[in-house]
Protein backbone atom coordinates (compact mmCIF):
# COMPACT_ATOMS: atom_id res chain seq x y z
CA UNK A 1 0.00 0.00 0.00
CA UNK A 2 2.71 2.37 1.00
CA UNK A 3 4.32 1.92 -2.38
CA UNK A 4 1.22 2.91 -4.33
CA UNK A 5 0.83 6.03 -2.25
CA UNK A 6 4.40 7.06 -2.66
CA UNK A 7 4.66 6.52 -6.38
CA UNK A 8 2.78 9.63 -7.59
CA UNK A 9 4.60 11.83 -5.12
CA UNK A 10 7.98 10.74 -6.42
CA UNK A 11 6.89 11.26 -9.99
CA UNK A 12 5.68 14.74 -9.27
CA UNK A 13 8.90 15.83 -7.59
CA UNK A 14 10.83 14.40 -10.53
CA UNK A 15 8.89 16.51 -12.94
CA UNK A 16 9.47 19.58 -10.81
CA UNK A 17 13.21 19.01 -10.88
CA UNK A 18 13.41 18.76 -14.66
CA UNK A 19 11.24 21.80 -15.22
CA UNK A 20 13.20 24.25 -13.10
CA UNK A 21 16.50 24.18 -15.07
CA UNK A 22 14.66 24.36 -18.42
CA UNK A 23 13.03 27.60 -17.42
CA UNK A 24 16.18 29.16 -16.04
CA UNK A 25 18.26 28.19 -19.09
CA UNK A 26 16.41 30.78 -21.14
CA UNK A 27 15.51 33.09 -18.32
CA UNK A 28 19.04 33.59 -17.00
CA UNK A 29 20.73 35.41 -19.94
CA UNK A 30 17.56 37.42 -20.54
CA UNK A 31 17.52 38.47 -16.91
CA UNK A 32 21.10 39.69 -17.24
CA UNK A 33 20.26 41.78 -20.31
CA UNK A 34 17.15 43.36 -18.86
CA UNK A 35 18.83 46.16 -16.92
CA UNK A 36 21.28 47.49 -19.57
CA UNK A 37 18.68 47.21 -22.34
CA UNK A 38 16.08 49.09 -20.33
CA UNK A 39 18.55 51.87 -19.52
CA UNK A 40 19.70 52.12 -23.15
CA UNK A 41 16.19 52.19 -24.56
CA UNK A 42 15.13 54.66 -21.89
CA UNK A 43 17.91 57.08 -22.79
CA UNK A 44 17.24 56.67 -26.49
CA UNK A 45 13.63 57.59 -25.83
CA UNK A 46 14.58 60.60 -23.71
CA UNK A 47 16.77 62.00 -26.50
CA UNK A 48 14.25 61.12 -29.21
CA UNK A 49 11.50 62.92 -27.32
CA UNK A 50 13.77 65.94 -27.09
CA UNK A 51 14.16 66.09 -23.29
CA UNK A 52 17.94 66.11 -23.84
CA UNK A 53 20.07 66.95 -26.82
CA UNK A 54 22.34 63.97 -26.06
CA UNK A 55 25.45 65.91 -26.95
CA UNK A 56 27.52 64.87 -23.90
CA UNK A 57 25.72 61.58 -23.33
CA UNK A 58 25.02 60.26 -26.82
CA UNK A 59 22.02 57.98 -27.29
CA UNK A 60 22.66 54.33 -28.20
CA UNK A 61 21.76 54.87 -31.83
CA UNK A 62 24.52 57.47 -32.27
CA UNK A 63 27.07 55.21 -30.52
CA UNK A 64 26.06 52.37 -32.79
CA UNK A 65 26.41 54.61 -35.84
CA UNK A 66 29.92 55.58 -34.71
CA UNK A 67 30.89 51.94 -34.29
CA UNK A 68 29.52 51.11 -37.75
CA UNK A 69 31.39 54.04 -39.26
CA UNK A 70 34.64 52.92 -37.68
CA UNK A 71 34.00 49.37 -38.80
CA UNK A 72 33.29 50.39 -42.38
CA UNK A 73 36.53 52.33 -42.70
CA UNK A 74 38.53 49.41 -41.30
CA UNK A 75 39.69 51.60 -38.40
CA UNK A 76 37.84 49.52 -35.84
CA UNK A 77 39.58 46.26 -36.73
CA UNK A 78 42.95 47.97 -36.58
CA UNK A 79 42.30 49.44 -33.12
CA UNK A 80 40.81 46.24 -31.72
CA UNK A 81 43.67 44.15 -33.13
CA UNK A 82 46.28 46.44 -31.58
CA UNK A 83 44.64 46.34 -28.16
CA UNK A 84 43.95 42.59 -28.26
CA UNK A 85 47.54 41.91 -29.22
CA UNK A 86 48.86 43.96 -26.30
CA UNK A 87 46.49 42.41 -23.76
CA UNK A 88 47.08 38.92 -25.13
CA UNK A 89 50.85 39.06 -25.05
CA UNK A 90 51.01 40.90 -21.72
CA UNK A 91 48.53 38.47 -20.18
CA UNK A 92 50.51 35.48 -21.45
CA UNK A 93 53.81 36.78 -20.06
CA UNK A 94 52.23 37.75 -16.74
CA UNK A 95 50.49 34.40 -16.37
CA UNK A 96 53.59 32.37 -17.17
CA UNK A 97 55.78 34.33 -14.76
CA UNK A 98 53.10 34.46 -12.06
CA UNK A 99 52.38 30.75 -12.28
CA UNK A 100 56.03 29.71 -12.21
CA UNK A 101 57.08 31.96 -9.36
CA UNK A 102 53.83 31.36 -7.48
CA UNK A 103 54.28 27.59 -7.69
CA UNK A 104 57.91 27.79 -6.62
CA UNK A 105 57.20 30.14 -3.73
CA UNK A 106 54.20 28.07 -2.70
CA UNK A 107 56.04 24.76 -2.71
CA UNK A 108 59.53 25.54 -1.37
CA UNK A 109 59.42 27.42 1.88
CA UNK A 110 63.02 28.56 1.40
CA UNK A 111 62.12 30.12 -1.96
CA UNK A 112 59.09 31.72 -0.36
CA UNK A 113 61.18 33.31 2.38
CA UNK A 114 63.66 34.56 -0.18
CA UNK A 115 61.24 35.72 -2.82
CA UNK A 116 57.94 36.61 -1.28
CA UNK A 117 58.89 39.72 0.75
CA UNK A 118 60.38 41.32 -2.34
CA UNK A 119 57.40 40.44 -4.51
CA UNK A 120 55.00 41.75 -1.88
CA UNK A 121 56.96 44.99 -1.64
CA UNK A 122 56.85 45.38 -5.43
CA UNK A 123 53.15 44.61 -5.35
CA UNK A 124 52.60 47.50 -2.98
CA UNK A 125 53.80 49.91 -5.69
CA UNK A 126 50.86 51.14 -7.78
CA UNK A 127 51.69 49.58 -11.13
CA UNK A 128 51.08 52.81 -13.01
CA UNK A 129 54.07 54.21 -11.14
CA UNK A 130 56.25 52.02 -13.31
CA UNK A 131 55.17 53.77 -16.49
CA UNK A 132 57.86 56.50 -16.62
CA UNK A 133 60.58 53.99 -15.85
CA UNK A 134 59.32 51.48 -18.40
CA UNK A 135 59.24 54.19 -21.05
CA UNK A 136 62.82 55.15 -20.23
CA UNK A 137 63.95 51.56 -20.26
CA UNK A 138 61.87 50.03 -23.00
CA UNK A 139 60.91 52.94 -25.21
CA UNK A 140 57.54 54.51 -25.96
CA UNK A 141 56.36 51.75 -28.30
CA UNK A 142 54.98 48.26 -27.79
CA UNK A 143 57.52 46.80 -25.35
CA UNK A 144 56.82 49.17 -22.49
CA UNK A 145 53.06 48.76 -22.92
CA UNK A 146 53.22 44.98 -22.88
CA UNK A 147 55.56 45.05 -19.89
CA UNK A 148 53.10 47.19 -17.94
CA UNK A 149 50.22 44.83 -18.72
CA UNK A 150 52.35 41.81 -17.79
CA UNK A 151 53.19 43.40 -14.44
CA UNK A 152 49.51 44.02 -13.78
CA UNK A 153 48.61 40.41 -14.59
CA UNK A 154 51.57 38.92 -12.72
CA UNK A 155 50.61 39.87 -9.16
CA UNK A 156 47.12 38.39 -8.84
CA UNK A 157 48.27 35.21 -10.58
CA UNK A 158 51.37 34.89 -8.39
CA UNK A 159 49.40 35.56 -5.24
CA UNK A 160 46.56 33.25 -6.26
CA UNK A 161 48.82 30.30 -7.08
CA UNK A 162 51.02 30.69 -4.02
CA UNK A 163 48.14 31.23 -1.60
CA UNK A 164 46.19 28.30 -3.00
CA UNK A 165 49.17 25.94 -2.80
CA UNK A 166 49.70 26.85 0.84
CA UNK A 167 46.19 25.75 1.74
CA UNK A 168 46.11 22.48 -0.24
CA UNK A 169 44.90 19.69 2.03
CA UNK A 170 47.87 18.07 3.79
CA UNK A 171 46.15 14.70 3.50
CA UNK A 172 46.21 14.85 -0.28
CA UNK A 173 49.85 15.96 -0.28
CA UNK A 174 50.70 12.93 1.86
CA UNK A 175 49.32 10.71 -0.86
CA UNK A 176 51.91 12.23 -3.16
CA UNK A 177 54.62 11.71 -0.56
CA UNK A 178 53.68 8.06 -0.10
CA UNK A 179 54.12 7.54 -3.84
CA UNK A 180 57.47 9.35 -3.58
CA UNK A 181 56.74 12.12 -6.07
CA UNK A 182 59.65 14.45 -6.81
CA UNK A 183 59.18 18.18 -6.31
CA UNK A 184 58.15 18.97 -9.90
CA UNK A 185 55.93 15.87 -10.03
CA UNK A 186 54.28 16.90 -6.77
CA UNK A 187 53.53 20.31 -8.25
CA UNK A 188 52.27 18.91 -11.54
CA UNK A 189 50.30 15.91 -10.30
CA UNK A 190 48.97 17.07 -6.93
CA UNK A 191 49.33 20.79 -6.27
CA UNK A 192 48.36 22.33 -9.61
CA UNK A 193 45.23 20.21 -10.07
CA UNK A 194 44.29 20.92 -6.45
CA UNK A 195 44.65 24.68 -6.93
CA UNK A 196 43.01 24.76 -10.37
CA UNK A 197 39.68 26.18 -9.15
CA UNK A 198 41.49 29.00 -7.33
CA UNK A 199 43.85 29.39 -10.30
CA UNK A 200 40.96 30.05 -12.65
CA UNK A 201 39.76 32.81 -10.36
CA UNK A 202 43.19 34.44 -10.27
CA UNK A 203 43.42 34.19 -14.08
CA UNK A 204 40.13 36.05 -14.34
CA UNK A 205 41.28 38.71 -11.90
CA UNK A 206 44.56 38.95 -13.84
CA UNK A 207 42.74 39.33 -17.12
CA UNK A 208 40.59 42.08 -15.67
CA UNK A 209 43.71 43.92 -14.60
CA UNK A 210 45.21 43.30 -18.03
CA UNK A 211 42.29 45.17 -19.61
CA UNK A 212 42.67 47.93 -17.07
CA UNK A 213 46.36 48.37 -17.75
CA UNK A 214 46.03 48.31 -21.51
CA UNK A 215 44.01 51.50 -21.25
CA UNK A 216 46.65 53.07 -19.02
CA UNK A 217 49.33 51.95 -21.45
CA UNK A 218 47.48 53.35 -24.46
CA UNK A 219 46.82 56.65 -22.70
CA UNK A 220 50.54 57.32 -22.61
CA UNK A 221 51.04 57.80 -26.27
CA UNK A 222 49.68 55.34 -28.77
CA UNK A 223 48.65 55.85 -32.37
CA UNK A 224 46.20 52.97 -32.37
CA UNK A 225 44.18 50.87 -29.98
CA UNK A 226 40.93 51.33 -28.12
CA UNK A 227 42.64 53.48 -25.49
CA UNK A 228 43.78 55.79 -28.29
CA UNK A 229 40.15 56.04 -29.44
CA UNK A 230 39.23 57.23 -25.94
CA UNK A 231 41.91 59.93 -25.87
CA UNK A 232 41.19 60.93 -29.44
CA UNK A 233 37.48 61.20 -28.62
CA UNK A 234 38.23 63.39 -25.65
CA UNK A 235 40.61 65.72 -27.49
CA UNK A 236 38.35 66.14 -30.51
CA UNK A 237 35.15 66.33 -28.46
CA UNK A 238 33.52 63.15 -29.77
CA UNK A 239 31.65 61.60 -26.82
CA UNK A 240 30.04 59.01 -29.09
CA UNK A 241 33.48 57.68 -29.98
CA UNK A 242 34.42 57.47 -26.29
CA UNK A 243 31.27 55.58 -25.43
CA UNK A 244 31.79 53.36 -28.47
CA UNK A 245 35.27 52.43 -27.26
CA UNK A 246 33.92 51.80 -23.75
CA UNK A 247 31.19 49.53 -25.11
CA UNK A 248 33.76 47.59 -27.14
CA UNK A 249 35.95 47.26 -24.04
CA UNK A 250 32.98 45.85 -22.17
CA UNK A 251 32.21 43.37 -24.94
CA UNK A 252 35.83 42.24 -25.35
CA UNK A 253 36.39 41.99 -21.58
CA UNK A 254 33.29 39.93 -21.08
CA UNK A 255 34.10 37.77 -24.09
CA UNK A 256 37.66 36.95 -22.99
CA UNK A 257 36.46 36.29 -19.45
CA UNK A 258 33.85 33.95 -20.85
CA UNK A 259 36.57 32.16 -22.84
CA UNK A 260 38.36 31.33 -19.57
CA UNK A 261 35.06 30.10 -18.12
CA UNK A 262 34.48 27.86 -21.12
CA UNK A 263 38.06 26.59 -21.19
CA UNK A 264 38.03 25.64 -17.52
CA UNK A 265 34.70 23.78 -17.61
CA UNK A 266 36.04 20.44 -18.91
CA UNK A 267 38.99 20.64 -16.51
CA UNK A 268 36.83 21.12 -13.45
CA UNK A 269 34.15 18.55 -14.14
CA UNK A 270 35.38 16.56 -11.14
CA UNK A 271 34.40 19.27 -8.67
CA UNK A 272 31.89 18.47 -6.00
CA UNK A 273 31.01 22.05 -5.27
CA UNK A 274 28.11 24.24 -4.27
CA UNK A 275 28.18 26.16 -7.57
CA UNK A 276 27.79 22.98 -9.59
CA UNK A 277 24.49 22.07 -7.99
CA UNK A 278 23.17 25.48 -8.90
CA UNK A 279 23.94 24.74 -12.53
CA UNK A 280 26.63 27.42 -12.60
CA UNK A 281 28.84 28.21 -15.66
CA UNK B 1 61.17 -8.77 7.84
CA UNK B 2 60.14 -5.46 9.32
CA UNK B 3 62.12 -4.62 12.44
CA UNK B 4 61.23 -1.82 14.83
CA UNK B 5 63.93 -1.12 17.35
CA UNK B 6 63.37 1.18 20.28
CA UNK B 7 61.34 3.56 18.15
CA UNK B 8 60.56 6.75 20.08
CA UNK B 9 58.82 9.92 19.05
CA UNK B 10 58.68 13.12 21.03
CA UNK B 11 56.81 15.97 19.40
CA UNK B 12 58.25 19.49 19.45
CA UNK B 13 55.71 20.47 22.13
CA UNK B 14 57.29 17.92 24.45
CA UNK B 15 54.58 15.25 24.21
CA UNK B 16 56.17 11.83 24.27
CA UNK B 17 53.93 9.96 21.86
CA UNK B 18 55.96 6.80 21.58
CA UNK B 19 58.62 5.37 23.83
CA UNK B 20 61.09 2.64 22.88
CA UNK B 21 58.74 0.50 20.83
CA UNK B 22 60.32 -2.69 19.55
CA UNK B 23 58.80 -5.44 17.46
CA UNK B 24 59.79 -7.84 14.71
CA UNK B 25 57.18 -8.55 12.08
CA UNK B 26 57.55 -11.47 9.69
CA UNK B 27 56.98 -11.11 5.97
CA UNK B 28 53.35 -11.95 5.27
CA UNK B 29 52.23 -11.61 8.86
CA UNK B 30 49.07 -9.71 9.75
CA UNK B 31 49.52 -7.62 12.87
CA UNK B 32 46.84 -5.55 14.55
CA UNK B 33 47.84 -2.68 16.81
CA UNK B 34 45.25 -1.72 19.36
CA UNK B 35 45.21 0.58 22.35
CA UNK B 36 43.55 3.46 24.13
CA UNK B 37 43.59 6.89 22.54
CA UNK B 38 46.90 8.69 22.72
CA UNK B 39 48.84 5.44 22.84
CA UNK B 40 50.87 6.37 19.77
CA UNK B 41 49.39 3.85 17.33
CA UNK B 42 49.11 6.32 14.50
CA UNK B 43 52.50 7.86 15.32
CA UNK B 44 54.02 4.41 15.02
CA UNK B 45 52.32 3.76 11.70
CA UNK B 46 53.45 7.09 10.30
CA UNK B 47 57.02 6.33 11.34
CA UNK B 48 56.90 2.99 9.53
CA UNK B 49 55.42 4.71 6.47
CA UNK B 50 58.28 7.20 6.51
CA UNK B 51 55.84 10.13 6.73
CA UNK B 52 57.24 11.21 10.10
CA UNK B 53 60.71 10.50 11.34
CA UNK B 54 61.22 8.83 14.71
CA UNK B 55 63.06 10.91 17.31
CA UNK B 56 65.23 7.91 18.06
CA UNK B 57 65.31 4.22 17.23
CA UNK B 58 65.16 2.61 13.81
CA UNK B 59 62.66 1.11 11.44
CA UNK B 60 64.24 -1.36 9.01
CA UNK B 61 62.69 -3.34 6.21
CA UNK B 62 64.89 -6.24 5.10
CA UNK B 63 67.86 -4.48 6.71
CA UNK B 64 67.14 -1.22 4.90
CA UNK B 65 66.53 1.76 7.18
CA UNK B 66 63.28 3.60 6.55
CA UNK B 67 63.32 7.36 7.00
CA UNK B 68 61.14 8.45 4.09
CA UNK B 69 58.35 6.79 2.09
CA UNK B 70 59.54 3.58 0.50
CA UNK B 71 58.42 1.78 -2.67
CA UNK B 72 57.82 -1.45 -0.77
CA UNK B 73 55.61 0.15 1.87
CA UNK B 74 52.06 1.22 1.10
CA UNK B 75 49.47 2.80 3.35
CA UNK B 76 45.71 3.06 3.53
CA UNK B 77 44.40 5.92 5.61
CA UNK B 78 41.27 6.31 7.62
CA UNK B 79 39.80 8.40 4.80
CA UNK B 80 40.09 7.19 1.20
CA UNK B 81 42.11 10.29 0.21
CA UNK B 82 41.33 9.82 -3.46
CA UNK B 83 42.40 12.61 -5.78
CA UNK B 84 39.09 14.20 -6.76
CA UNK B 85 40.32 15.32 -10.19
CA UNK B 86 41.25 11.81 -11.33
CA UNK B 87 38.82 9.13 -12.43
CA UNK B 88 38.62 5.97 -10.34
CA UNK B 89 40.90 4.15 -12.79
CA UNK B 90 43.49 6.96 -12.76
CA UNK B 91 43.41 7.05 -8.97
CA UNK B 92 44.22 3.35 -8.83
CA UNK B 93 47.01 3.81 -11.36
CA UNK B 94 48.45 6.82 -9.53
CA UNK B 95 51.47 4.95 -8.21
CA UNK B 96 52.22 3.32 -11.55
CA UNK B 97 53.27 6.43 -13.45
CA UNK B 98 56.62 4.86 -14.36
CA UNK B 99 55.07 1.93 -16.19
CA UNK B 100 54.26 2.06 -19.90
CA UNK B 101 50.63 3.04 -20.49
CA UNK B 102 49.56 -0.37 -21.76
CA UNK B 103 50.89 -2.26 -18.78
CA UNK B 104 49.43 0.30 -16.40
CA UNK B 105 46.00 0.02 -17.97
CA UNK B 106 46.12 -3.73 -17.70
CA UNK B 107 47.09 -3.69 -14.01
CA UNK B 108 44.46 -1.10 -13.20
CA UNK B 109 41.79 -3.09 -15.02
CA UNK B 110 42.74 -6.20 -13.10
CA UNK B 111 42.66 -4.32 -9.78
CA UNK B 112 39.27 -2.80 -10.61
CA UNK B 113 37.96 -6.25 -11.37
CA UNK B 114 39.44 -7.57 -8.16
CA UNK B 115 37.75 -4.98 -5.94
CA UNK B 116 34.49 -5.34 -7.83
CA UNK B 117 34.40 -1.85 -9.29
CA UNK B 118 35.03 -2.60 -12.96
CA UNK B 119 31.91 -0.63 -13.92
CA UNK B 120 33.16 2.45 -12.03
CA UNK B 121 36.46 2.85 -13.91
CA UNK B 122 35.47 6.19 -15.43
CA UNK B 123 33.49 7.53 -12.47
CA UNK B 124 34.66 10.51 -10.41
CA UNK B 125 35.48 9.90 -6.76
CA UNK B 126 32.58 12.12 -5.73
CA UNK B 127 30.20 9.62 -7.30
CA UNK B 128 31.32 6.76 -5.02
CA UNK B 129 29.88 5.64 -1.72
CA UNK B 130 32.16 5.56 1.33
CA UNK B 131 32.74 1.83 1.04
CA UNK B 132 33.45 2.01 -2.69
CA UNK B 133 35.89 4.88 -2.19
CA UNK B 134 37.78 2.93 0.46
CA UNK B 135 37.94 -0.06 -1.90
CA UNK B 136 39.51 2.19 -4.53
CA UNK B 137 42.02 3.33 -1.89
CA UNK B 138 42.83 -0.31 -1.13
CA UNK B 139 43.31 -1.05 -4.82
CA UNK B 140 45.53 2.02 -5.22
CA UNK B 141 47.74 0.88 -2.35
CA UNK B 142 47.91 -2.74 -3.50
CA UNK B 143 48.46 -2.27 -7.21
CA UNK B 144 52.21 -1.42 -6.89
CA UNK B 145 52.50 -4.71 -4.91
CA UNK B 146 54.01 -3.44 -1.66
CA UNK B 147 55.71 -5.86 0.69
CA UNK B 148 54.23 -4.06 3.66
CA UNK B 149 50.79 -2.52 3.73
CA UNK B 150 49.91 -0.21 6.61
CA UNK B 151 46.28 0.44 7.48
CA UNK B 152 45.34 3.31 9.77
CA UNK B 153 41.84 2.56 11.08
CA UNK B 154 40.79 1.98 7.49
CA UNK B 155 37.21 0.92 8.11
CA UNK B 156 36.32 3.03 11.13
CA UNK B 157 34.25 5.51 9.16
CA UNK B 158 32.08 2.83 7.56
CA UNK B 159 28.86 1.24 8.75
CA UNK B 160 29.04 -2.17 10.42
CA UNK B 161 27.85 -4.12 7.42
CA UNK B 162 30.22 -2.49 4.94
CA UNK B 163 33.06 -2.84 7.43
CA UNK B 164 32.58 -6.60 7.68
CA UNK B 165 32.36 -6.87 3.95
CA UNK B 166 35.61 -4.98 3.48
CA UNK B 167 37.43 -6.94 6.19
CA UNK B 168 36.66 -10.15 4.34
CA UNK B 169 37.58 -8.51 1.08
CA UNK B 170 40.91 -7.32 2.48
CA UNK B 171 41.82 -10.86 3.53
CA UNK B 172 40.87 -12.11 0.12
CA UNK B 173 43.13 -9.53 -1.54
CA UNK B 174 45.90 -10.21 0.96
CA UNK B 175 45.89 -13.88 -0.07
CA UNK B 176 46.92 -12.90 -3.63
CA UNK B 177 50.43 -11.73 -2.82
CA UNK B 178 50.55 -12.06 0.98
CA UNK B 179 52.10 -8.74 1.92
CA UNK B 180 52.74 -7.92 5.56
CA UNK B 181 49.72 -6.10 6.95
CA UNK B 182 49.98 -3.75 9.90
CA UNK B 183 46.58 -2.58 10.97
CA UNK B 184 45.87 0.11 13.53
CA UNK B 185 42.36 -0.30 14.85
CA UNK B 186 39.93 0.60 17.61
CA UNK B 187 37.81 -2.41 16.93
CA UNK B 188 38.60 -5.58 18.90
CA UNK B 189 36.41 -7.61 16.59
CA UNK B 190 38.36 -6.39 13.58
CA UNK B 191 41.68 -7.19 15.23
CA UNK B 192 40.67 -10.75 16.03
CA UNK B 193 39.11 -11.37 12.61
CA UNK B 194 42.15 -10.22 10.69
CA UNK B 195 45.32 -10.56 12.72
CA UNK B 196 47.83 -13.31 13.38
CA UNK B 197 49.04 -11.28 16.31
CA UNK B 198 47.54 -8.39 18.26
CA UNK B 199 49.88 -5.85 19.80
CA UNK B 200 48.28 -4.01 22.70
CA UNK B 201 49.74 -0.60 23.46
CA UNK B 202 49.48 1.50 26.58
CA UNK B 203 49.27 5.27 26.54
CA UNK B 204 51.31 8.18 27.95
CA UNK B 205 53.90 7.53 26.73
CA UNK B 206 52.86 5.07 24.04
CA UNK B 207 54.61 1.73 24.39
CA UNK B 208 54.06 -1.93 23.81
CA UNK B 209 52.06 -3.52 26.61
CA UNK B 210 51.12 -7.01 25.51
CA UNK B 211 51.04 -9.35 22.53
CA UNK B 212 48.36 -11.89 21.83
CA UNK B 213 48.80 -14.54 19.16
CA UNK B 214 45.53 -15.38 17.46
CA UNK B 215 45.91 -19.02 16.58
CA UNK B 216 42.74 -19.38 14.59
CA UNK B 217 42.50 -20.94 11.17
CA UNK B 218 41.08 -18.79 8.36
CA UNK B 219 38.36 -18.22 7.40
CA UNK B 220 37.42 -17.34 10.95
CA UNK B 221 33.95 -17.79 12.32
CA UNK B 222 32.99 -14.65 14.21
CA UNK B 223 30.44 -16.58 16.22
CA UNK B 224 32.61 -19.45 17.44
CA UNK B 225 33.38 -19.73 21.17
CA UNK B 226 37.09 -19.74 20.41
CA UNK B 227 36.77 -16.43 18.55
CA UNK B 228 34.95 -15.06 21.57
CA UNK B 229 37.62 -16.17 23.97
CA UNK B 230 40.32 -14.45 21.89
CA UNK B 231 38.23 -11.32 21.87
CA UNK B 232 37.90 -11.53 25.63
CA UNK B 233 41.62 -11.89 26.17
CA UNK B 234 42.30 -8.85 23.96
CA UNK B 235 39.71 -6.85 25.91
CA UNK B 236 41.19 -7.94 29.23
CA UNK B 237 44.63 -6.94 28.10
CA UNK B 238 43.27 -3.57 26.97
CA UNK B 239 41.67 -2.95 30.32
CA UNK B 240 44.92 -3.80 32.06
CA UNK B 241 46.82 -1.50 29.73
CA UNK B 242 44.64 1.33 31.01
CA UNK B 243 45.27 0.29 34.62
CA UNK B 244 41.71 -0.64 35.17
CA UNK B 245 41.15 -3.16 37.86
CA UNK B 246 38.85 -5.72 36.38
CA UNK B 247 39.38 -8.93 38.23
CA UNK B 248 36.41 -10.76 36.84
CA UNK B 249 36.03 -10.07 33.18
CA UNK B 250 32.83 -12.09 32.78
CA UNK B 251 31.06 -10.21 35.54
CA UNK B 252 31.36 -6.91 33.71
CA UNK B 253 30.23 -8.15 30.34
CA UNK B 254 27.70 -5.75 29.04
CA UNK B 255 27.43 -2.82 26.72
CA UNK B 256 30.23 -1.18 28.68
CA UNK B 257 32.86 -3.55 27.38
CA UNK B 258 33.06 -1.85 24.06
CA UNK B 259 33.61 1.51 25.71
CA UNK B 260 37.18 0.99 26.76
CA UNK B 261 38.50 3.89 24.75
Amino acid sequence: MAMTFEAPAVEQSDRGVTRAPRLSRYARPLLGLALPLTLALGWELVVWLGYSNGRLVPPPSRVLATILDLARSGELTRHIAATLWRVGLGFLLGVVAGTLLGAIAGYWSLARRLLDPTVQALRAIPSIAWVPLFILWLGIFETSKIALIAVGVFFPVYLGVMGAILIVDRKIVEVGRIFRLSGPAMIRRILLPAVLPAYVVSLRVGLGLGWMFVVAAEFMGASEGLGYLLIDGQQLGKPAQIVAAIVIFAILGKLTDWLIEVAKAPLLRWQDAFGREQGGA
Amino acid sequence: MLALERVSKTYPNGVEALARFSAAIRQGEIVAIIGGSGCGKSTLLRAIAGLDRASSGTVTLDNEAISSPHAKIGIIFQEPRLLPWLSVADNIGFGLADLPAGERREKVARALERVGLADKADAWPRELSGGQAQRVAIARALVPQPEVLLLDEPFSALDAFTRRDLQDHLLDLWADTRPTLILVTHDVDEAVVLADRVLVMRPRPGRLFDQIEINLARPRDRNSPLFDSFKRSVLTSLDRSLDRNVPDRDATQGPGQAMWW
